[in-house]
């Protein structure tokens, strides 16, 4: 079994689980590129070496690089943002623009941003790794 | 027959039962099963790989099925429970009643945007969020804060006036009535919704706040009224397609239910009003 159809078993199991019986029974973010209605849509530039980056914002170290691999997503880019040395998990939309498990329903054009949107949501608070099964 | 109803319409005992039952779930521990389903789709849901639940023609059929089976949990505790919906297009204020004390609770406070009114404030002691990205374990609302607005009458009125369900390439570019509705292309209507809460609702864990089953009850309620309204458009695609759950095919996680299993819901339950 992959690794995925694995995850998605284990997932399905804890779900069908959780629901047993009822089976049975029957900011801060104003100076960013945020897409919204009140702001124009975030905007994708092509990663480049200028997507490389590692500064203090807000107190916490972000930094952000392109890797090697594509993802568990296969988004088709790899690319991995740190907060504090901790790993945000996110993606990229197929007209370039970015999200993270933080900002779910929000897209921005940099990998920068994006990080400095989840810090500016964090306020101060530390990532933890995330359960994808 | 059940019946799903406006909040804003709810009695005092049938906001309490609602709650009650919510709470019931989580006390027994089976409410985070949810968080955890929602979350692990969200972050393997994506443009060029498979995807069921978000970003992809599924989203609506996959969100039906997976409100169904929690209103079933819910109707397991009382099964006089059924979800209400959230019209944020006439309740779009964060001084709307759905966030009184009595019901959601309010907006959170500044320094931690920490919800200290109603029964799922923290210091209830009755809502841990469990599922997190984070160290932080209280709910948190930012009603309005990260947009302005939420969608109106109008913005709605134009998507559910596009007449083609979906399209290839079947993903966040799509154009067509899904995703204009689910809100990555056009006026923004459900992931604008996630935002103006803020706090855990614009997360991949946005069932940790009880405010997603309304939210997503009322886009459920629109797209029955878009099949109302559009009675010769049909689930697309049809036929078999890559990465992408047809009309036919069984979705993750249950693997027992099609898209074309779920389009008439009149059998379940009904919605009290049209759009």
């Amino acid at each position: 079994m992959s690794e995925i159809s694995r995850t998605a078993e284990l997932t399905r199991r804890r779900m069908l689980q959780g629901s047993v019986l009822a089976l049975t029974a029957a900011v801060g973010t104003g100076v960013l590129a945020v897409a919204g209605p009140t702001s124009k849509s975030a905007t994708a530039a092509d990663l480049g070496e200028n997507d490389r980056f590692d500064e203090s914002y807000q107190g916490r170290r972000i930094q952000g690089r392109p890797t090697a691999h594509a993802g568990h997503h296969g988004a088709g880019v790899g690319y991995t943002v740190l907060i504090d040395g901790r790993e945000l998990h996110m993606m990229r939309n197929v007209d370039g623009t970015w999200i993270s498990v933080i900002n779910h329903y929000q897209t921005f054009a940099t990998p920068r941003a994006l990080a400095r949107a989840a810090v500016d949501d964090l306020q101060g608070a530390t990532l933890v790794p995330i359960s994808v099964a | 027959m059940a019946v799903r109803k406006n909040q804003a319409t709810l009695t005092a005992q049938e906001k309490r039962a609602f709650v009650d039952a919510v709470l019931e779930l989580k006390r027994l521990g089976r409410y985070d099963g949810y968080v955890d389903t929602h979350n692990y789709f969200i972050v393997n849901d994506s443009d060029t790989g498979e995807r069921v639940g978000h970003r992809s023609p599924s989203f609506l059929p996959w969100h039906r099925q997976f409100l169904l089976q929690f209103e079933r949990d819910l109707q397991s505790i009382d099964p006089n429970v059924t979800l209400p919906y959230w019209d944020w297009t006439v309740d779009r204020a964060a001084n709307s009643s759905i966030w009184d004390a009595d019901f959601l609770g309010g907006s959170g406070r500044s320094g931690d945007n920490q919800v200290v009114t109603g029964p799922f404030a923290y210091g209830t002691g009755k809502w841990t969020v469990n599922v997190r990205p984070d160290s932080r374990d209280y709910l948190r609302r930012t009603l309005g804060a990260s947009v302005s607005a939420l969608p109106t009458r109008t913005e709605v009125e134009t998507v559910l006036a596009m007449t083609t369900y979906d399209a290839a390439p079947w993903n966040s570019s799509s154009d067509g009535f899904r995703n204009n509705m689910e809100g990555w292309r056009g006026p923004n209507l459900h992931n604008r919704a996630h935002v103006w809460i803020g706090g855990q609702m614009n997360s991949g864990m946005s069932p940790n706040d009880p405010a997603f089953w309304l939210h997503h009850c009322f886009i459920d309620k629109l797209w029955s009224e878009w099949r109302r309204r559009n009675p010769g458009s049909g689930y697309l695609p049809v036929v078999p397609t890559a990465n992408v759950v047809d009309l036919n095919k069984p979705m993750k996680p249950w693997n027992t239910t099609t898209p074309a299993q779920l389009l008439d819901h009149s059998a379940l339950y009904t919605y009290d009003t049209g759009f």
